[in-house]
């Protein structure tokens, strides 16, 4: 048994969704409303591309009307536009400094070597730096938001330092390109941990690890023995394995099935798509980038939506629940219910509704709309 | 495990195959047959056409797309090393001769089927060198079919969309992985493996029809088993013999068959064993 092995390791691991109390908050100050108070929070907050500064807006403008105590620390990140952005350099200091970061979506461009000349992009850049090893992708029904499944309530888990964005890439022979995929049994067990530790705080009780053993037997092999072996260590959870594509098909005909998944990299980078088309798509679901310290929560499909810029119709929800994880992350608990509440209530009431709704509502009129459902 | 000569010969010989399921372990040490196989007759594009059944509801009505899947290299090399102990590293290979080979077959079978769209799914934002390669290819096969339209999406981007509204996609192409996955995802919404038919294309001419689905152990021998699949596949395989007048007789025998719940097989729901679904079928061709 491996167990004494792995659990030493373990011992010394923060995981960063135990930690209640991390930030020194006062939190008696937390149940009355707070215009006028000093702010006790600075978070980093990180516009992106594509329609990140208007859904910003959103968010800042309703933190100020409800009197949230965050500060802002706000930095220009982009590396379409790199002359213009802040250096890395500076925005790690700053999420270091803050420990929680709320972004919009850095696009990285393609083409060979992208826009940059390097294979690396900002993002994988960024997580590598700040070690930001899980993902997390909650995939919520909204009721009042019809899809084709309903009452969906499952959690991806996704790692995201290594794996097929390793960017070790080189063309051996002219016309013959070599991508490594990198997989480890130290990031195979941190997730396989994560995930499990996830479950047991969210009342959870499945995890589910998804991977391509058959074809991939050595990589995705360790991925699975990692996942199994830590799987040991909480009798209370059910460990399934699954193959990727079966577990595509099982996702669009019975998605029920599933509680907590754990997957690599790319598995989850089609995954969280996957559950976010099937809740409601990009606009509705928030993601959750977690390292041993630090926390950043941004949408949770990752799509920067650039054909919206400047034309009104991005939906807010997204960073909105993220901005409400946030909070709560925070211990700011009653701003949090609060805000995440308002966003289900505006969507159950169905009088303001977005194109994505069938209806006409640009972002502003529905944030204004979360604004006004907004109860302290 | 090797594939035996005769059989070798055999689809040399003839050209034309239909096979059924194989099955390969999970992580242990052979490589899986299947790919042996498409290895060893250069099959080199796997083409699924997904279109939604009549009479098979699935929460997805309207899907009428085929996936083109590059066959014989990617993340499919089966080349991995124990780096140290504990890292592994899996090669994923793309080479620009056959990334031109898929891309330009797939602009052919969108012209060949009267197809409007050729989509090129990849995830060169990330896999740069290797997918911006593969990418470039159908760029420029592209340009060789100006009558196609040519759209390029990342692979995340058609996930999202395409478990919203399968409607927007024709025909898709792209590397190893991505087409397994997707395939089995756009298989998923028609109603599962067991509908699904396939065809693996080599050059000279050559292809194999098969089955998708597990070997269903579990089910075997019992008369139970859907040849749904196994079916569309065959008449796959005429219409690429020519023979297309008799493949579209069958596949809509096989569909007036999956209507009637009589005669339909019991994974869809049905009543009919297998041998009950293929007299139904037989029927309902004369």
């Amino acid at each position: 048994m491996r167990i004494k092995q792995i659990y030493p390791t373990y011992r010394q691991t923060r995981c960063l969704h135990y930690s209640q109390s991390s930030l020194a908050l006062s939190s008696a100050k937390e149940h009355s409303p707070l215009v006028g108070t000093k702010p006790v929070n600075t978070v980093t907050l990180i516009p992106g591309d594509g329609v990140g500064a208007e859904l910003m807006g959103s968010v800042q403008m309703i933190f100020k009307q409800i009197g949230v105590p965050v500060q802002w620390e706000e930095l220009f990140v982009s590396e379409t536009s790199s002359s213009r952005s802040a250096s890395l350099d500076d925005v790690l200091k700053s999420i270091r400094k803050n420990q929680v970061c709320l972004k919009g979506v850095i696009s990285s461009g393609h083409g060979v070597s992208g826009v940059s000349g390097e294979l690396e992009t900002l993002n994988m850049k960024m997580r590598r730096a700040l070690d930001l090893f899980a993902y997390v992708v909650h995939a919520k029904s909204i009721p009042g938001l019809l899809t084709r499944h309903n009452d969906l309530d499952f959690v991806v888990v996704r790692e995201q330092l290594e794996g097929e964005y390793s960017a070790l890439e080189h063309e051996s022979v002219p016309g013959v390109v070599e991508s490594l995929k990198i997989i480890t049994r130290g990031r195979s067990e941190r997730i396989a941990k994560f995930a499990f530790d996830y479950a047991i705080k969210h009342g959870r009780k499945k995890v589910t690890a998804v991977h391509k053993a058959n074809i991939m037997k050595l990589g995705d092999g360790q991925f699975l023995q990692s996942c199994e072996e830590i799987s040991e260590l909480y009798p209370s959870i059910a460990l399934e394995t699954m193959i990727i594509d079966n577990c595509c098909m099982q996702l669009v005909s019975n998605p029920w099935q599933f509680d907590v998944m754990v997957m690599p990299n790319l598995y989850g980078n089609i995954v969280d798509n996957i559950a976010a088309g099937l809740v409601g798509g990009a606009g509705v679901v928030p993601g959750e980038n977690y390292s041993e310290d630090y926390v950043i929560y941004e949408p949770g499909a990752r799509h920067s939506f650039h054909e919206g810029v400047g034309r009104n119709i991005a939906n807010p929800t997204a960073i909105l629940l993220a901005a409400s994880k946030m909070l709560a992350h925070l211990n700011l608990h009653h701003f949090s219910s609060a805000l995440s509440s308002a966003v289900y209530e505006v969507f159950k009431s169905g009088k303001v509704r977005m194109r994505d709704m069938g209806g006409q509502a640009t972002s502003i009129d529905f944030t204004k709309a979360i604004l006004q459902a907004i109860r302290l | 495990m090797v594939i035996p000569q005769k059989a070798i010969d055999s689809v040399n010989k003839n050209k034309i195959g239909l096979k059924g399921p194989l099955a390969t372990p999970v992580g242990k040490g052979h490589q899986s047959l299947n790919l042996a196989l498409r290895k060893t007759f250069n099959l080199y594009a796997n083409v699924r056409p997904c279109r939604s059944i009549e009479g098979y509801k699935t929460p997805y009505d309207d899907v009428d797309l085929v996936t083109i899947r590059e066959n014989t290299e990617g993340e499919y090399s089966g080349i991995e090393h124990v780096i140290v102990d504990g890292v592994v590293q899996s090669i994923k290979l793309i080479t620009e001769v056959a990334s031109r080979r898929v891309a330009e077959f797939a602009f052919r079978y969108a012209v060949a089927n009267g197809r409007k769209s050729v989509t090129a799914v990849h995830k060169a934002n990330i896999m740069r060198m290797s997918d911006g390669l593969f990418l470039q290819c159908c760029r420029e096969a592209a340009e060789k079919f100006p009558e196609v339209q040519f759209d390029e999406m990342y692979l995340d981007t058609v996930c999202l969309h395409m478990v919203q509204d399968p409607k927007k996609y024709d025909v898709l192409v792209m590397p190893n992985l991505y087409g397994d996955i997707l395939s089995d995802l756009c298989a998923g919404l028609i109603g599962g493996l067991g509908v699904t038919p396939s065809g693996n294309i080599g050059e000279n001419g050559a292809a194999i029809f098969e089955s998708v689905h597990g070997t269903a152990p579990d089910i075997a021998g019992q008369d139970k088993a859907n040849p749904t699949a196994l079916l569309l596949s065959a008449c796959m395989m005429l219409k690429h013999m020519g023979l297309g007048t008799y493949g579209s007789k069958i596949e809509k025998a096989a569909f007036e068959a999956i209507k009637n719940k009589e005669t339909r097989t019991a994974d869809l729901g049905g009543k009919a064993t297998c041998s009950q679904f293929t007299d139904a079928v037989c029927r309902y061709v004369d």
